[in-house]
C-alpha cells in the first residue's frame, strides 16, 4: 500500500534511464505512451528496487498522465514493490506443481535460513522472499526467480538454495 | 512416435540463433507466404488445418482469423498471448526459450495472413530471460530483411514488439491483455464488442497463443491438408503437453493429439510413469482451471473406453466424469498427495488472481480459499462440502470472464471425484493434518501397457 512517508524519497532518472523510456515509448501509435506504463515501471524497479511515490509521479509526468493513473496499475501487478526491500527477493513458487515435488519445505528452509519471515528483509538489507503463483516452469520445480533481470532457479533442494543464497552474499559483498 | 512439427529442432545447437533456425529451413514459410500468397490465401489454409486456440479454449484458429473486420484505412493488430500463467503450463516458456526464431516466424505469416503492420508479443513480466531471448531474435531476423520495410521486396512491412505484463494471471485473458497492453489495470473487459470489431486500442484484433502462431509455420510449410491428416478427428495437428507433478520425466512433449493417455503417462518416451514408484492418483488434464480427475477416469472414460489426449475424449463423459484439454497442463499427483490441500492452493490461486470486478467471483473465491483453509487445517464441517458446491454455482456463469468459472471447477469437481477424502478431513481433522488419506477407492488401475514391457 502507498504510505505517505514514501513521498519523502528524492529521485533523479538519469539520461540513460530516460533514453529507454523514449524508446519503449516509440512502439505505440501517436497519443498512445500510456501503453509504455508497464515496461516503464520495471526499468525505474530494476534501477532503484522498488516505486516510491515520487518515482512514480515522475513516470506520470513523462508519460503525460495523472498520477492515480500510474498508482492504480502499480498497485494491481504483483511485480512492482511498493515499499522497499531486501537487495535480492527471493520469489518462491507457492502453487501445486511445485508444492508436488517440495515447494512448501523450501519456503520454510527459505525463512530458516534467512531468519525472517515472507515478506520482511534481513537486518543487513540484503535478502527478503515471498511465495508467488505458478512461475510457468512446474516441470522443473521448485523454482524460485530473482529480479531485476528474474533469473530462474530449478529443481531447488536445501542444498542449491544454501549455495545460491551464499553466491549472493559474496557477490554483494565485493 | 509422432511427428515433431514445432519442437523438432529443438536439440539443435544454436537453434536460438536467426543462422541455425534458417539452416534447418527456418522462415521458408515466410518466403512462401509472402512471395507465393495471398493473405486470404494464408488464412485458407489455417482454416483446412483445422488449428484450434492453443492457449485454452480451443476455438478455431482460422474461423477467428475470418471474423477480424477490415475497415479501409484502419490499422488491424495481431497480439500474441504470451502471458502462460495458468498453473501447470509452461510450454511457451519453453519453446520461447528454445526456439525463439519459430514464434516470430508465425507471428510474421500471421500478421501477413491479417493484414497488421503492428504487432505484440504480450510476454508475462516475469520471463524477463525470454523478453530478451525474443527481443534479440527480432533484431537478428530484422538485420536479415524479415522484418520491418518491404520484407523480402513483397511491400509488406511489418514492425514486431516485445510487451512485459507486470505479474497477473488475469491478463492471460485477452481483453484483460489488451487494457494491460494499454497501460492499465487488467480488468477484462465486458464483450461484445469482441476483440476482432474492437480490440488494442478500439481497433480491430486478433489475441492468439505462442503455440497456435507456432503452428502457422507447419501449417503453411506443408499446407493445411496434410496438417489436419495428423491427430483424430476434429482434433488435429501436433499439441505440446506441460507435463509436470509426481512424474518420473517432466518437461514439454509435442504429442500427435489422439495418443493414448496411458500411453503419454506411463510409456518410457514421454512421462515413464509416476515418479519413485508410486501409484497415480489423480491427474489435472489441462491446467489448473480444468476439472480434476481420479485416475480411474483419466485412463479411460465411464464407458471404458481408453481415454486420449483429445479435445473430444478428455471432455468425454461432460463435467461429470471428463475434464477438458484446456492449455495441455497436465498435472499427476501420486498416492502421497492430499486433494483437500491442492484444491485450497487452487482456490487461493483464484482469489489472488481475481481482478475483482465482480463480485461472485471476488467475494466467492475467497469464500472458498477461507473453507477450504479450515477444512485442510482440521476445522472443517460435514456441511462445508455442500457450501463449496453452492458457492462454486454461484460463481460459475455469473462473472464477466471466465476465471470466475475457472476458479469453480476445481474445486466443484474435487468434491465430486474425492468427497471421501474431504469427510475423512472432517472426521480425522488432527489426523489429517499429520497424515495422508492415499489412494482409496478411485485407486489407478495399474497400467497394462503393451509399450512399457
Ligand atoms: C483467466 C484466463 C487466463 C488465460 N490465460 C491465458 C494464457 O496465459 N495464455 C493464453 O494463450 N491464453 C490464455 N487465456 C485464453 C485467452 O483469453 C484467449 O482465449 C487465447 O489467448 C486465444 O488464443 P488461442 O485462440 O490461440 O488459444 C486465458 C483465459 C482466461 C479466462
Ligand atoms: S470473473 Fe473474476 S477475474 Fe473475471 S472480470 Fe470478474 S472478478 Fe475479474
Ligand atoms: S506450479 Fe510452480 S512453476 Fe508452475
Amino acid at each position: 500500500m502507498l504510505r505517505v512517508e514514501d513521498a519523502q524519497v528524492p529521485v533523479e532518472f538519469s539520461p540513460e534511464l530516460i533514453a529507454k523510456f523514449d524508446d519503449v515509448v516509440s512502439r505505440y501509435p501517436e497519443g498512445k505512451q500510456k501503453s509504455g506504463l508497464l515496461p516503464i515501471l520495471h526499468f525505474v524497479q530494476a534501477e532503484f528496487g522498488w516505486l516510491s511515490v515520487p518515482a512514480m509521479d515522475k513516470v506520470a509526468a513523462y508519460l503525460k498522465i495523472l498520477p492515480i493513473e500510474v498508482y492504480e496499475v502499480a498497485s494491481f501487478y504483483t511485480m512492482y514493490f511498493l515499499r522497499p526491500q531486501g537487495k535480492y527477493v527471493l520469489e518462491v513458487c507457492r502453487t501445486s506443481g511445485c508444492c508436488l515435488v517440495g515447494a512448501e519445505k523450501i519456503m520454510d528452509h527459505i525463512e530458516q535460513k534467512l531468519g525472517v519471515k515472507e515478506g520482511e528483509v534481513t537486518p543487513d538489507g540484503l535478502f527478503s522472499w515471498r511465495g508467488v503463483e505458478c512461475l510457468a516452469a512446474c516441470g522443473f520445480g521448485p523454482v524460485l526467480q530473482i529480479g531485476p533481470e528474474y533469473t530462474f532457479y530449478e529443481n531447488l533442494t536445501n542444498e542449491s538454495v544454501d549455495k545460491l543464497i551464499g553466491e549472493l552474499t559474496a557477490k554483494a559483498k565485493n | 512416435m509422432g511427428r515433431k512439427l514445432l519442437l523438432e529442432h529443438i536439440n539443435v545447437p544454436g537453434i536460438n540463433t536467426f543462422d541455425v533456425y534458417r539452416s534447418k529451413g527456418g522462415y521458408a514459410a515466410v518466403e512462401k507466404a509472402l512471395k507465393t500468397m495471398s493473405p486470404d490465401e494464408v488464412v485458407e489454409e489455417v482454416k483446412k488445418s483445422g488449428l484450434r486456440g492453443r492457449g485454452g479454449a480451443g476455438f478455431p484458429t482460422g474461423m477467428k482469423w475470418s471474423f477480424l473486420a477490415k475497415p479501409e484505412g484502419v490499422p488491424r493488430y495481431l497480439v500474441c498471448n504470451a502471458d502462460e500463467s495458468e498453473p501447470g503450463t509452461f510450454k511457451d516458456r519453453y519453446l520461447m526459450t528454445y526456439i525463439p526464431h519459430l514464434l516470430i516466424e508465425g507471428m510474421i505469416v500471421s500478421s501477413f495472413a491479417l493484414g497488421a503492420n503492428t504487432s505484440y508479443i504480450y510476454v508475462r513480466g516475469e520471463m524477463m530471460p525470454q523478453i530478451r531471448i525474443l527481443e534479440k531474435a527480432i533484431a537478428e531476423a530484422k538485420a536479415k530483411g524479415f522484418l520491418g520495410k518491404n520484407i523480402l521486396g513483397s511491400g509488406y512491412d511489418l514492425e514486431l514488439y516485445v510487451q512485459p505484463g507486470g505479474g497477473a494471471y488475469i491478463c492471460g485473458e485477452e481483453t484483460a491483455l489488451l487494457e494491460s497492453l494499454e497501460g492499465k489495470r487488467g480488468n477484462p473487459r465486458i464483450k461484445p464488442p469482441f476483440p476482432a470489431i474492437a480490440g488494442l486500442y478500439g481497433r480491430p484484433t486478433v489475441v492468439n497463443n505462442v503455440e497456435s502462431i507456432a503452428a502457422v509455420v507447419p501449417i503453411v510449410n506443408e499446407g493445411g491438408d496434410e496438417y489436419a491428416k495428423l491427430g483424430i478427428g476434429r482434433s488435429t495437428g501436433t499439441k505440446l503437453i506441460s507435463a509436470g507433478g509426481n512424474l518420473k520425466k517432466p518437461g514439454v512433449y509435442e504429442i500427435d493429439l489422439g495418443l493414448p493417455v496411458e500411453e503419454f503417462l506411463y510409456s518410457d518416451e514421454y512421462c515413464g510413469g509416476i515418479a519413485n514408484g508410486k501409484r497415480l492418483k489423480a491427474v489435472v488434464a489441462g491446467g489448473s482451471s480444468v476439472p480434476i480427475l481420479p485416475a480411474n477416469l483419466i485412463l479411460k472414460t465411464i464407458n471404458n473406453e481408453p481415454r486420449l489426449m483429445s479435445y473430444e475424449s478428455l471432455a468425454d463423459g461432460g463435467f461429470i466424469t471428463g475434464t477438458m484439454m484446456g492449455s495441455g497442463g497436465f498435472i499427476a499427483y501420486d498416492e502421497d498427495a492430499c486433494i483437500v490441500r491442492n484444491t485450497w492452493n487452487f482456490a487461493r490461486f483464484y482469489h489472488h488472481e481475481s481482478c475483482g470486478q465482480c463480485s461472485p467471483c471476488r467475494e466467492g473465491t475467497g469464500w472458498m480459499e477461507k473453507v477450504l483453509h479450515r477444512l485442510e487445517h482440521g476445522h472443517g464441517k460435514m456441511s462445508d462440502m455442500d457450501l463449496l458446491v453452492d458457492v462454486s454455482k454461484k460463481i460459475e456463469g455469473n462473472t464477466i470472464c471466465p476465471l470466475g468459472d475457472a476458479a469453480a471447477w476445481p474445486v466443484a469437481s474435487a468434491i465430486r471425484h474425492f468427497r471421501d477424502e474431504f469427510e475423512w478431513h472432517v472426521t480425522n481433522g488432527a489426523e489429517a493434518t499429520t497424515r495422508n488419506y492415499g489412494l482409496a477407492h478411485y485407486a489407478d488401475p495399474l497400467p497394462k501397457l503393451e509399450t512399457a514391457g
